[in-house]
């Protein structure tokens, strides 16, 4: 399993959808859990919008021989019914859920809500019927409550199913080659500070281990930005426009600034950070769809193709 | 709501600085991650340099707001910022748990009252993990400086909730939980109760308690028991918060980022408020690309692929992504932006860096007032 957290507006859902796509693309059956509704997941592959049933997003086959990815969304609600059904207490489980006794169950334990949308995902990894699940982790602060909601429920509930059921999903969390945490950041001043928190608050509270850093949003170079328009144009045998040479020189200077600022990010967050890092670029066409999927997929897939070069390389 | 005339300062078609010239409060409000905190920061200062006495009010985990203002350890008072402006401004950091401390001891009957509930296990939880707890905390804190204190205008961040909803709902939301029929029925012994729904409630606990522990059923029960009484200073308080959120001299001020999964976000936000009777009175947009020419972007990828492997092509081709971006950005907002009017549309472009000082505020507010 791996799952896929950072904090808000880092395109953590595209990030998502592409590495189901690329590990679908490898031959691996994959299904992709939602836990907010509404991420537009759905969106990404050009599909209609899912619930809590299991559907296909991309379906297996074609001449690459991909593998499926399927998708559902998990809630507290509907994965306590399940447990309690589950636990042959279906007959209460219904009304419970109607008595909104659900928010009080979540005060009295605190992550109990955290615990059995894990619990569910544990057991849909338990069940093998997925090569690769790909968990699409809440937002911003609520990623490392959500994962350090098993730790604290194996202390705060001594006995019972939910201790069980804790330390089930603590076993899973903290077991490498079961789960990996993958963190998405933008080269940004902010995200990248979060992030760094993030990591190692991770590593120490939760004892995750974890992959790769997704950086996203990262501007692709394009050649001949430092040369002035006007230079470029009599090289090319070329005639500008009236203002087309200022526009010209004007975007060059904001693209060249915001790589250079990028770069330094980069660069703070490998010297903060000692993980990997895969790259991804900034798409300039604002609606994604499955072809921008696609594309992500495989830059993901040549990133850690190079890691894996990287590391063999250094062995 | 008063009938509105044309020197109603609350309507519509005002500026953000009249907004923060005749507001008593204004909430910021968006999705996480687009700058909510910091412009709720650089409103207050406005308020401060325009001789308002302000305080702003974060929500946010990540201290940010400290940061912005070169201040660390903001507590859960105000605390005052000296600078050269002839207002005050004032800032400070919601502590959820000390709101929600301060609450219980203001509406308990005697300290050991208080102290039964403060002590409680289950009651320590309820900042923490009853969703919406934060919201209303914010709320709270917000009534409480408006009312308590003599600020002329508070100016409040709010939590990155996932929708509106949870937000506006937050003061609801506690009021209902202490409503709910297992409350009733828990507490139900000390005021005799029939005893079929004793019954009832029995085997809704006992099932609670198979699943998380009797240790944590008999923490709810007793916080229950503790609180009996109280409920009903909260609920009046809740409903005193609510007034405040939608008396016409509080603004809703809304902040967004262009791109669309956000922009599709701020809609769903405006929206509940439109539903909740609660006018938005103005649409910040950080984070804009430049627009850099009114070229078409297709034109102009035309024009970089007439020229592919010269650096007249790699000028063509860059200008025709910033080209799309600033004109994809626009369309995204334009259906917002409508259904917002008479409001108004500030837009903030991409800064070179993070705003962690008084000069970066600055830098801001010459964006979203002097434009």
């Amino acid at each position: 399993m791996v799952i896929v957290a950072g904090k808000g507006g880092v395109g953590k859902t595209v990030v998502s959808a592409s590495l189901a796509r690329a590990a679908a693309r490898t031959g691996l059956s994959t299904l992709v859990i939602e836990v907010e509704g509404k991420s537009g997941l759905s969106t990404l592959f050009g599909q209609p919008p899912f619930d809590y049933d299991e559907v296909v997003l991309s379906p297996g086959g074609g001449p690459g021989g991909a593998a499926d990815v399927r998708a559902r969304t998990l809630t507290p609600d509907d994965a306590l019914i399940e447990y309690l059904e589950d636990h042959g207490m279906s007959r209460i489980s219904r009304r419970l859920a109607a008595s909104s006794a659900v928010d009080m169950v979540a005060t009295a334990a605190p992550g109990i809500k955290d615990i059995l949308i894990l619990g569910k995902a544990k057991q849909l990894e338990r069940s093998f019927q997925n090569d690769l699940i790909v968990l699409d982790a809440p937002a911003a602060g609520h990623a490392i409550s959500f994962l350090r909601s098993a730790r604290g429920l194996v202390d705060a509930v001594r006995v019972g199913p939910i201790n069980a059921q804790a330390r089930d999903v603590l076993d899973m969390l903290t077991d490498p080659a079961r789960c990996q945490v993958l963190l998405v950041t933008l080269p940004e001043e902010t995200p990248v500070n979060e992030l760094v928190e993030t990591a190692y608050s991770l590593e120490d509270e939760v004892g995750v281990s974890l992959g790769p850093v997704v950086v996203n949003g990262v501007y692709p170079p394009i050649e001949g930005l430092e040369h002035d328009p006007d230079d470029a144009a009599a090289d090319a045998g070329a005639f500008l426009h009236p203002g087309e040479s200022h526009a010209l020189r004007a975007a060059a200077r904001f693209r060249l600034d915001r790589m250079e600022l990028q770069r330094e990010q980069l660069e703070r967050l490998g010297g903060r950070l000692p993980l990997p890092q895969l790259r991804l670029p900034y798409l300039f066409s604002a609606d994604l769809g499955p072809e921008h999927v696609d594309e992500l997929a495989t830059q993901l897939l040549d990133g850690i193709t190079s890691l894996a070069e990287l590391a063999g390389g250094a062995a | 709501m008063t009938e509105r005339s044309t020197t109603d300062p609350h309507q519509a078609a005002l500026t953000l600085r009249d907004l923060v010239v005749h507001g008593d409060v204004i909430v910021c409000t968006g999705s996480g991650g687009v700058g909510k905190t910091t412009t709720a920061a650089v409103i207050a200062l406005e308020g401060a340099k325009l001789g308002r006495k302000t305080c702003v009010v974060t929500i946010d985990p990540a201290k940010r707001l400290a940061d912005a203002l070169g201040l660390a350890g903001l507590t859960n008072e105000p605390s005052r910022i000296e600078g050269p402006w002839p207002g005050e401004l004032s800032a400070l950091m919601l502590d959820t748990k000390t709101t929600f401390d301060d609450l219980v001891v203001k509406h308990a009957e005697d300290p050991d009252q208080a102290g039964r509930i403060l002590e409680n296990r289950f009651y320590r939880n309820i900042s923490s993990a009853l969703s919406g707890t934060q919201e209303y905390m914010a709320m709270e804190k917000l009534y409480e400086l408006h009312e308590e204190s003599d600020f002329d205008l508070v100016v409040v961040d709010t939590p990155p909730t996932r929708n509106a909803l949870d937000f506006l709902e937050a003061p609801r939301r506690l009021t209902r939980f202490l409503d709910h029929r297992l409350y009733r029925i828990v507490t139900a012994p000390t005021r005799g109760i029939l005893r079929a729904a004793n019954v009832a409630a029995q085997s809704i606990l006992r099932t609670v308690s198979k699943v998380v522990g009797a240790e944590v059923v008999e923490d709810a029960v007793a916080f229950f028991q503790a609180f009996d009484g109280m409920e009903q200073g909260f609920k009046d308080r809740a409903k005193h918060v609510i007034d405040l959120l939608t008396h016409e001299r509080t603004a809703f001020v809304l902040v967004t980022a262009p791109r669309h999964d956000v922009v599709s976000e701020a809609t769903f936000f405006a929206a509940r408020l439109h539903d909740a009777d609660i006018p938005v009175r103005a649409l910040i947009v950080n984070r804009m690309h430049p627009h850099f020419s009114d070229a078409s972007p297709t034109a102009t990828r035309e024009r970089a692929h007439s020229y592919a492997g010269t650096d007249l092509g790699g000028l063509y081709d860059n200008l025709a992504d910033f080209l799309l971006v600033a004109s994809r950005e626009e369309d995204h907002l334009r259906g917002l932006a409508e259904r917002l009017a008479p409001a108004p549309v500030v837009r903030v472009p991409y800064l070179r860096s993070d705003v962690h000082d008084l000069d970066g505020l600055y830098e801001i507010a010459h964006h979203l007032f002097d434009a």
